[in-house]
């Protein structure tokens, strides 16, 4: 009797310790998940925080304000150099007129001024003849230096802008003619080997020709790969063979597309390098596994009485599948596609092989015109040695998070929209 | 063609002779002979796995869809062949309509639901005629009167019996002869099933009706007559009154008694 008391006694204990031990090793396990998550997210505001304080200063410029004199005489004879000489002689009348110092005050604005007052008077002709104060951009040194990227107490020789452009640019200060503005031309031109004139909006209509092409190609194709899987092939060695190779070609690395796209759409078919149309193709090849695995996802997750209570009423296997099955299975297929689209808009490495890292002035105006993409534009100016392009860098990487944002933002929304039907 | 039969008696609507069904290799269904008389329910009953199910889903070709799946022997509905390969299998199953074991109304409104079958096979030329057709519909199935203000909502967000009657009228809106039941009500709490039930009893006097079961009472209940069926073999068809008081054979009596299955 008391044997047996005393091992039920002991065996409860035994119970009480082992239940112990399981509700430590449950907390445990959390908090091992909390730590996790937390490191997650550490990184990410990390990496947020780094970008974005990098990144803000690429959307303001610094601006000179000059005084120009269209003079008539000087825009018949296309002499523009000759009046920016002249305005920036007279905004600093101190200066000598020996040919180091004129290009010294020529080095205070941009490069590209010459050509912004040639556009100034195109736009508006009546100009000509008059005074007018004009906002043109500083140079990158000035620009660095105004923004306090550009430590003044450092040797003249150490540093990229003179103590004459220093003393200048107090001058401007002083006279309320320099300023920080919002980067409108950030938003409207293409690349530039200056700093201070280049913009992304060559890179964003690049990248989003490309992706329409890879939309338009590999959505329809994808989508019908996988009803055609999911619904219509038999099961046999082929099929399975196909959907092995479907789902390895996932995890192929993206440059192999990029060297196939080389030799088949620009070598064999002859597409124009450096086109968003190449690009896009060579990028739907990349996404087309994506849409396809997806998409298979969503179709299998329909519920099969949906058909079969549609075949029992007389529809075909076709009608039951684009009747009942696509329309519940829409906003899996969606999702993948923008996901696939995201991924898309993000790659580097195959259209290196396309030609399409390259550096591009001219805004792209249809897909067969020569243009980069946002990423391949993140990676130039990465690689650019002027100081100014770090914070274009980072400028260029906020617009592209913008655009994944925006693009995982649809996706979710889409999803909402097609679920609330049922 | 039945040789037992009175001048009196009608034709029976749907004749299977020697109905083998084959999964690959293996056989589900054995020489099957039955005749299924107009307007009368008609149950098969038998343990899980006996093939009742694939014998009832050969009168609409729904087991065309299985790749694997074969069928032998020989269909026929009021007198013409339904089991060839020439059948149009689409105009086959507007004659002969389905009820799945668990209610799957499509992720539509009620009235799309209904409408879906007549659209699909342009039964209702205008848009009155549809409107009236989903009505005649749902009221023939009993459930008009709750969904009569709703029918713009999903029919998934009715309840599990309300949703099996939408499916028998979305079924019945393409006007068949024949309704096949397949365990209709074994998804569905008692009151639903009682509801359904005396459903199946009204719709008898238009529609000739095949019902599935588990539920022996349930086929004692509705069906006038009674098919037993065993390891894919038919063991018995009768009067259902003689079936579950005087059975001929000695398994029916044993599974109706509750001895196996």
């Amino acid at each position: 009797m008391t044997s047996t008391a005393l091992s039920t006694i002991s065996s409860q204990a035994a119970a009480n310790r082992l239940l112990l031990r399981r509700k430590r090793a449950e907390r445990r396990f959390q908090l091992y998940g909390i730590l996790a998550i937390s490191a997650a997210v550490g990184f990410l505001i990390v990496f947020l925080a780094s970008i974005v304080s990098r990144g803000y200063m690429g959307f303001v410029q610094t601006e000179v304000q000059l005084t120009v004199n269209f003079d008539a005489e000087l825009i018949e004879a296309g002499s523009y150099r000759t009046i920016l000489r002249t305005s920036l002689a007279e905004l600093f009348p101190d200066a000598g007129s020996s040919r180091a110092e004129r290009r010294a005050l020529a080095g205070m604005v941009s490069a590209g001024t010459v050509f912004v007052l040639r556009e100034t008077v195109e736009a508006d002709p009546a100009i000509a003849g008059t005074v007018q104060d004009v906002w043109v951009l500083a140079s990158d040194p000035v620009d660095q230096f105004y923004k306090g990227r550009i430590d003044a107490a450092l040797p003249e020789g150490e540093r990229p802008i003179s103590d004459a452009s220093l003393a200048r640019i107090a001058a401007l200060e002083e006279a309320g003619r320099i300023a920080l503005r919002f980067n409108r031309s950030f938003f409207s031109r293409g690349d530039s080997r200056n700093p201070e004139e280049a913009g992304i909006l060559g890179a964003i209509v690049g990248s989003a020709l490309a992706l329409l092409v890879t939309l338009v190609v590999s959505f329809p194709i994808g989508v019908m790969t996988a009803v055609y899987l999911e619904a219509f092939a038999p099961r046999n060695r082929i099929t399975r063979l196909i959907e092995i190779n479907i789902n390895n070609l996932a995890a192929v690395p993206s440059i192999v597309f990029g060297l196939l796209g080389l030799a088949v759409f620009l070598n064999v078919f002859g597409l124009p390098r450096s086109a968003p149309v190449s690009g896009g193709l060579v990028l739907s090849l990349m996404t087309l596994p994506t849409i396809i695995i997806s998409s298979r996802a969503a179709i299998r997750a329909v519920p099969p009485s949906f058909a079969e209570a549609a075949m029992g009423l007389g529809a075909s296997r076709v009608q039951a599948i684009f009747h009942h099955v696509l329309p519940v299975a829409a906003p899996g297929t969606l999702t993948g596609a923008i996901i696939g689209m995201a991924q898309a808009l993000g790659e580097t490495a195959p259209l290196l092989m396309m030609g399409m890292v390259a550096f591009v002035v001219e805004v792209p105006g249809g897909f067969t015109d020569p243009s980069t993409v946002l990423p391949a534009q993140v990676y130039l100016w990465a690689d650019s040695p002027e100081r100014g392009f770090a914070e274009k860098t980072a400028a260029a990487i906020i617009v592209l998070l913008g655009f994944l944002l925006v693009m995982n933002g649809l996706a979710v929304y889409l999803r909402r929209k097609f679920e609330k039907q049922w | 063609m039945v040789t037992t039969s009175v001048s009196s008696n009608p034709q029976p609507t749907l004749v299977a002779r020697e109905l083998s069904v084959f999964y690959g290799e293996k056989q589900a269904v054995f020489d099957v002979d039955l005749d299924i008389m107009p307007r009368e329910v008609t149950a098969f009953i038998g343990p899980s796995g006996c093939g009742k199910s694939t014998l009832l889903r050969c009168f609409n070709r729904m087991n065309d869809l299985i790749e694997i799946c074969r069928t032998t022997g020989s269909m026929l509905l009021d007198g013409h062949d339904i089991a060839g390969p020439d059948v149009d299998v689409v105009q086959l199953r507007s004659r002969i309509g389905m009820v799945f074991q668990k209610p799957n109304p499509f992720p539509k409104s009620v009235y799309d639901n209904v409408a879906y079958g007549p659209r699909l096979h342009g039964l209702a030329p205008s848009r009155s005629d549809l409107d009236e057709l989903v009505e005649t519909s749902l009221r023939r199935a009993g459930i008009w009167e709750e969904v009569k203000d709703r029918v713009d909502q999903p029919g998934t967000s009715l309840s599990g019996g309300q949703q099996q009657r939408l499916c028998i009228a979305r079924a019945i809106a393409v006007r068949p002869d024949v309704l096949l039941m397949d365990e209709p009500c074994s998804a569905l709490d008692p009151i639903a099933t009682a509801t359904i039930e005396e459903l199946i009893d009204e719709l008898r006097s238009e529609y000739t009706i095949i019902i599935v079961t588990h539920n022996m009472q349930q086929a004692a209940r509705v069906s006038q007559k009674t098919a037993f069926l065993n390891l894919g073999r038919l063991i018995e068809f009768d009067e259902t009154k003689k079936i579950f008081t005087n059975p001929s054979e000695q398994s029916t009596q044993d599974y109706i008694t509750g001895r196996f299955g």
